[in-house]
C-alpha cells in the first residue's frame, strides 16, 4: 500500500504522541509505522525489569533517550523479599553505555544500584540529565561523587528513600563550579552532613533550582541562608524541624520563608519543635502539597496549620492528627484530593490516638475532590466504608489498613465485605485497592463483579478459599497487580486462572496455601511467566509435591528464564532433577 | 469467623475446595504465623513469640508479623515519635538505705532490667553490690537491696522475673548486710 506521507512528515506527527499506550497503539497499525515509530520513540517504561532484556529494548528502540525501569515487587517494601532477590540495574547500563550515548534520564525504582554502575552512568552520557532513584539500594556517596563530578548538565538528582551507604557527605562537593543546570535535588534519604557551604554556593549558583529535599543533618538555623538564596523554590524538604526557641532564630525563618512567594509543597519535618510551624504561616496560603509524615506534632497544632492552608490538595500526615483533626481538615481544605495517614504507633496493642474510621468520614463528606486515600486505623464499619463510598465517587486510590488482621466491623462484629463492596460498587474510577480488617469471599465475588478499572490490588489476611481468588483473576478485566499475603488461596484458582496470568504485569502469593506441585505445573503449562518460588527455609531435594511455597512470584516475560537469582529461588530451568516424594 | 492459614504439610483440602455457597463456620482452626524472618533490614521493635493457638486474638500485646503493618523501614528508621503526652506514669517508689537521712524516689519505668536499677542505686547512694545468685543472693555485698511487695512482705531484689518486679514492688530498703546475718543472706 502507498503511503500517502513521507516518512519525515509521519515521524513529525509521531513527536506529538507521548503516551506509550498511544505510540504502542501507533506501532501495530501496519509494518511502515511500525519501523518509522519505533526509530522515534525517546522514552520507555519498563514495569518489570525482567519481563524484558536490555537486547530486546535496544533492538526494537535504538533511539531512546529516557528511561524508567522499576525492580522488585511492592512487597520488598515491607520486607518481604528476600536480601539477593534482583533488579540489578548494572547490565542495563552496560548495553545502554553501548547503544544510548545519548541517554539523558534514567528513573529507577526498588532496583540494586552499585557504585560501579553510578560510575559507569558518569562515564558513558554525555549528555546526561535526569537521574532519580526511587527505594534503590546498593550504592555508596562514593557513586553519588562520580555523578556531581562528571554529569555537567545534570538537572535532576533524586535518591527519594533510596537506602545509601553513606560514607561522608563530601560528594556534593564534587559538583563543578560551573554547575548551574540543577532543577532538582532530593537528598533527604542522607544521614551524613553535607558541607552548608558547599550547598549554599550549590544552591546559590542553580538559578532554576525548582525542588529541594534537604537531610536531616541540614539544621533549622540553616534553613533561612538556603532559601534566601533560592527564593524561586517551589518545593522544599526542610531538615531536622527544631531548635532551641529563640526569636531570633525564629524571625530569621519567617522572613526567609516569606520571600518564597512560589512555593507549594512542604516536606521533611524531622523532630519539629511545634512552636516554629507558624514560621511558615507566611508560604501556607500558597501551598497545595504538605507532606508531614515525619512529624510529631499533636492536633491543635496541626489544626492551627491546616487551618492557614485552604488550598491544599495533598496531605500526608501522623495519625496524632486525630478524628478532631480531621473534621477541620474537611472544613478548610475542600481542594483536598489526597489523604494519607499514617500510624505512630503501628507495633503497640492500644489505641495511642484518638483517630477511628470518623475521621476518614468526615474527610470523604467534606471533600469533594477526594480521590486518593491511604489511612492505617483500628477500627472499622461497613457503615462509614458505604458512606464514604458514597460521598466520593470519583476515588481512585483507596488503601485501608485496619492494623490488627481480621478486625471485623466493631460495631456489628460482621466482616468488612458490605463497606468494600460499597467502595467498588460506587467508585467505578477506581485503579487501585488495598483490603484489611475480616473478609470473607464474598468481598472478593464484589471486587470480580464491579472493580472493573482496578489495576492493583493488595490483599492480606483476608478470604475464606480458592474462590476468593477465582473471582479475583477472572472477573477484574483490568488487573495488573496483584499481592495477597496470608490468604487461604492455594492451587485450583490459580491454575484455572493460568492464563489471566499473561495480561498482568506480576502476582505476588505469600504464605497462602499454593503447593510446589501446582507451581511446577503452572510453569510446564505458561512457557511466557517466570515462576519463581521463593524459600528460605529448606533445600530444594526435600520439597515434596504438597508441601505449601512460603512466597511465590509470577510474572510475564519475553525475555525468558533470568541469570541473576539466588540459591534460594527455585524455577523450572533452575532444578530439572527435582525428585517429588 | 474467616478459617486460619494452615502451614506446609497440613493439607486441610477445604481451603482448596471451590464452594459455591457461602463460606461456613468451620469451627476453630489453629492459627500460625509465620515466623519473623525477614531480610536484614527489618527492625520491629521487640518481636514477641509469634506463634499461639487459639482463635480469638485479643492478647495483651499486638502480635508481631513480618512486613505488618505495611510500613516502610525506610520511614520506621527516620521516625521519631512523641513521646510523655500519651504514656502512662512512671511507677514512683521510695528508696531508703540504712544509715541514711533521708529517701530517695525513683521511677522503676525508667530501667530495662535489674543491673540497670541497681547500678542506679549504686551511684544514687554511693555503694556498691556484689553479684547476685539465685542460690546465695548478694553474696559479699556490704548492702543487700530488698523491696516490699503488694502482701506486705520484704522480699530479695532478683528473685522474680523484672517484669513481674516492677508492678509488684510498693517501696526499696537498702539493707546492711550485718543487719541480714543469720538469715544466709550475704555474708
Amino acid at each position: 500500500m502507498m503511503q500517502p506521507f513521507p516518512d519525515e512528515v509521519l515521524e513529525h506527527v509521531f513527536s506529538f504522541i507521548e503516551s506509550d499506550k498511544d505510540r504502542n497503539a501507533v506501532s501495530l497499525v501496519c509494518k511502515s509505522w511500525y519501523e518509522i515509530e519505533r526509530m522515534c520513540r525517546r522514552r520507555a517504561f519498563i514495569g518489570n525489569c525482567y519481563a524484558v532484556s536490555p537486547e530486546i529494548l535496544i533492538r526494537r528502540f535504538p533511539e531512546l533517550r529516557s528511561l524508567e525501569i522499576k525492580g522488585k515487587p511492592h512487597f520488598a517494601d515491607f520486607n518481604l523479599v528476600p536480601e539477593g532477590w534482583g533488579g540489578y540495574v548494572y547490565p542495563w547500563i552496560e548495553a545502554m553505555a553501548l547503544a544510548y550515548p545519548c541517554l539523558e534520564e534514567l528513573r529507577l525504582k526498588r532496583m540494586v544500584v552499585t557504585d560501579e554502575t553510578l560510575e559507569l552512568i558518569a562515564k558513558s552520557f554525555k549528555n546526561f540529565k535526569v537521574l532519580v532513584l526511587n527505594s534503590c539500594e546498593g550504592f555508596s556517596t562514593d557513586g553519588l561523587a562520580a555523578i556531581a563530578a562528571s554529569c555537567r548538565n545534570l538537572r535532576e538528582l533524586d535518591l527519594r528513600e533510596s537506602e545509601v551507604e553513606d560514607l561522608s557527605g563530601h560528594w556534593l562537593s564534587h559538583f563543578p563550579e560551573n554547575c548551574t543546570s540543577l532543577v532538582s535535588l532530593n537528598i533527604a534519604c542522607l544521614g551524613s552532613e553535607v558541607s552548608f557551604s558547599a550547598l549554599e554556593r550549590l544552591v546559590s549558583r542553580c538559578p532554576n533550582l525548582q525542588s529541594l529535599h534537604l537531610n536531616h543533618a541540614v539544621p533549622l538555623d540553616e534553613l533561612p541562608n538556603l532559601l534566601r538564596r533560592a527564593p524561586q523554590l517551589v518545593e522544599l524538604g526542610t531538615g531536622a524541624y527544631s531548635a532551641d526557641l529563640r526569636s531570633d532564630v525564629f524571625s530569621n525563618l519567617a522572613g526567609a520563608f516569606s520571600k518564597c512567594k512560589k512555593l507549594k509543597s512542604l516536606s521533611g519535618f524531622w523532630d519539629v519543635v511545634s512552636a516554629y510551624l507558624t514560621a511558615l504561616y507566611p508560604v501556607c496560603s500558597g501551598l497545595t502539597s504538605l507532606n508531614l509524615s515525619y512529624a510529631a506534632v499533636q492536633s491543635p497544632d496541626l489544626i492551627k496549620l491546616i487551618n492557614h492552608c485552604p488550598n491544599l490538595q495533598r496531605l500526608w500526615v501522623l495519625d496524632y492528627i486525630e478524628d478532631s483533626g480531621l473534621e477541620a481538615l474537611a472544613t478548610s481544605c475542600k481542594d483536598l484530593e489526597e489523604l494519607r495517614v499514617f500510624p505512630s504507633d503501628p507495633f503497640g496493642a492500644e489505641p495511642n490516638v484518638t483517630l477511628t474510621e470518623r475521621g476518614l468520614v468526615f474527610v470523604s463528606g467534606g471533600c469533594p475532590k477526594l480521590n486518593s486515600v491511604l489511612y492505617f486505623c483500628r477500627q472499622m464499619t461497613n457503615a462509614a466504608l458505604v458512606a464514604i463510598a458514597k460521598n466520593c465517587p470519583h476515588m481512585i486510590r483507596f488503601r485501608l489498613c485496619i492494623i490488627e488482621p481480621h478486625t471485623p466491623d466493631y460495631l456489628t462484629f460482621q466482616p468488612l465485605d458490605t463497606g468494600f463492596g460499597a467502595i467498588v460498587e460506587h467508585c467505578k474510577e477506581l485503579r487501585r485497592l488495598s483490603l484489611s480488617g475480616l473478609l470473607t469471599d464474598r468481598v472478593f465475588e464484589y471486587i470480580g463483579t464491579h472493580a472493573k478499572k482496578l489495576e492493583m490490588l493488595s490483599v492480606a489476611f483476608a478470604g475464606d478459599s480458592d474462590l476468593g481468588l477465582h473471582h479475583l483473576l477472572s472477573g477484574c478485566e483490568s488487573l495488573r497487580k496483584l499481592e495477597i499475603r496470608d490468604s487461604p488461596f492455594g492451587d485450583k484458582a490459580l491454575l484455572a486462572n493460568s492464563g489471566k496470568l499473561e495480561t498482568m504485569r506480576s502476582l505476588w502469593i505469600s504464605s497462602c496455601s499454593v503447593s510446589y506441585g501446582a507451581c511446577k505445573l503452572l510453569s510446564q503449562k505458561m512457557p511466557r511467566l517466570n515462576v519463581e518460588v521463593i524459600d528460605e527455609r529448606e533445600s530444594s531435594d526435600s520439597r515434596s509435591e504438597g508441601t505449601f511455597v512460603e512466597k511465590l512470584y509470577i510474572y510475564r516475560t519475553v525475555a525468558g528464564p533470568r541469570l541473576d537469582m539466588p540459591g534460594y529461588i527455585w524455577t523450572k530451568d533452575r532444578d530439572s532433577a527435582i525428585r517429588f516424594s | 469467623m474467616s478459617s486460619m492459614v494452615t502451614r506446609e504439610g497440613d493439607l486441610e483440602l477445604e481451603d482448596t475446595e471451590l464452594r459455591l455457597g457461602l463460606p461456613g463456620t468451620d469451627g476453630c482452626k489453629k492459627e500460625a504465623f509465620p515466623s519473623a524472618k525477614g531480610s536484614k533490614r527489618a527492625s520491629q521493635p521487640g518481636n514477641l513469640d509469634a506463634s499461639h493457638g487459639g482463635c480469638q486474638n485479643a492478647p495483651a500485646a499486638m502480635k508481631q508479623v513480618v512486613g505488618w503493618p505495611p510500613i516502610r523501614s525506610y520511614w520506621k528508621n527516620s521516625f521519631q515519635p512523641l513521646k510523655a503526652e500519651n504514656e502512662a506514669p512512671g511507677i514512683y517508689v521510695k528508696v531508703s538505705m540504712d544509715g541514711a537521712p533521708y529517701l530517695r524516689k525513683i521511677d522503676l519505668k525508667l530501667y530495662k532490667g535489674y543491673s540497670d536499677l541497681l547500678k542506679a542505686l549504686e551511684n544514687m547512694f554511693k555503694f556498691t553490690i556484689g553479684e547476685y545468685s539465685e542460690r546465695e543472693g548478694y553474696k559479699g555485698s556490704e548492702y543487700i537491696p530488698t523491696y516490699e511487695d503488694k502482701d506486705g512482705d520484704w522480699m530479695l531484689v532478683g528473685d522474680v522475673p523484672w517484669d513481674l518486679f516492677v508492678p509488684s514492688s510498693k517501696r526499696l530498703r537498702i539493707m546492711k548486710a550485718s543487719d541480714a546475718k543469720g538469715l544466709g543472706y550475704g555474708i
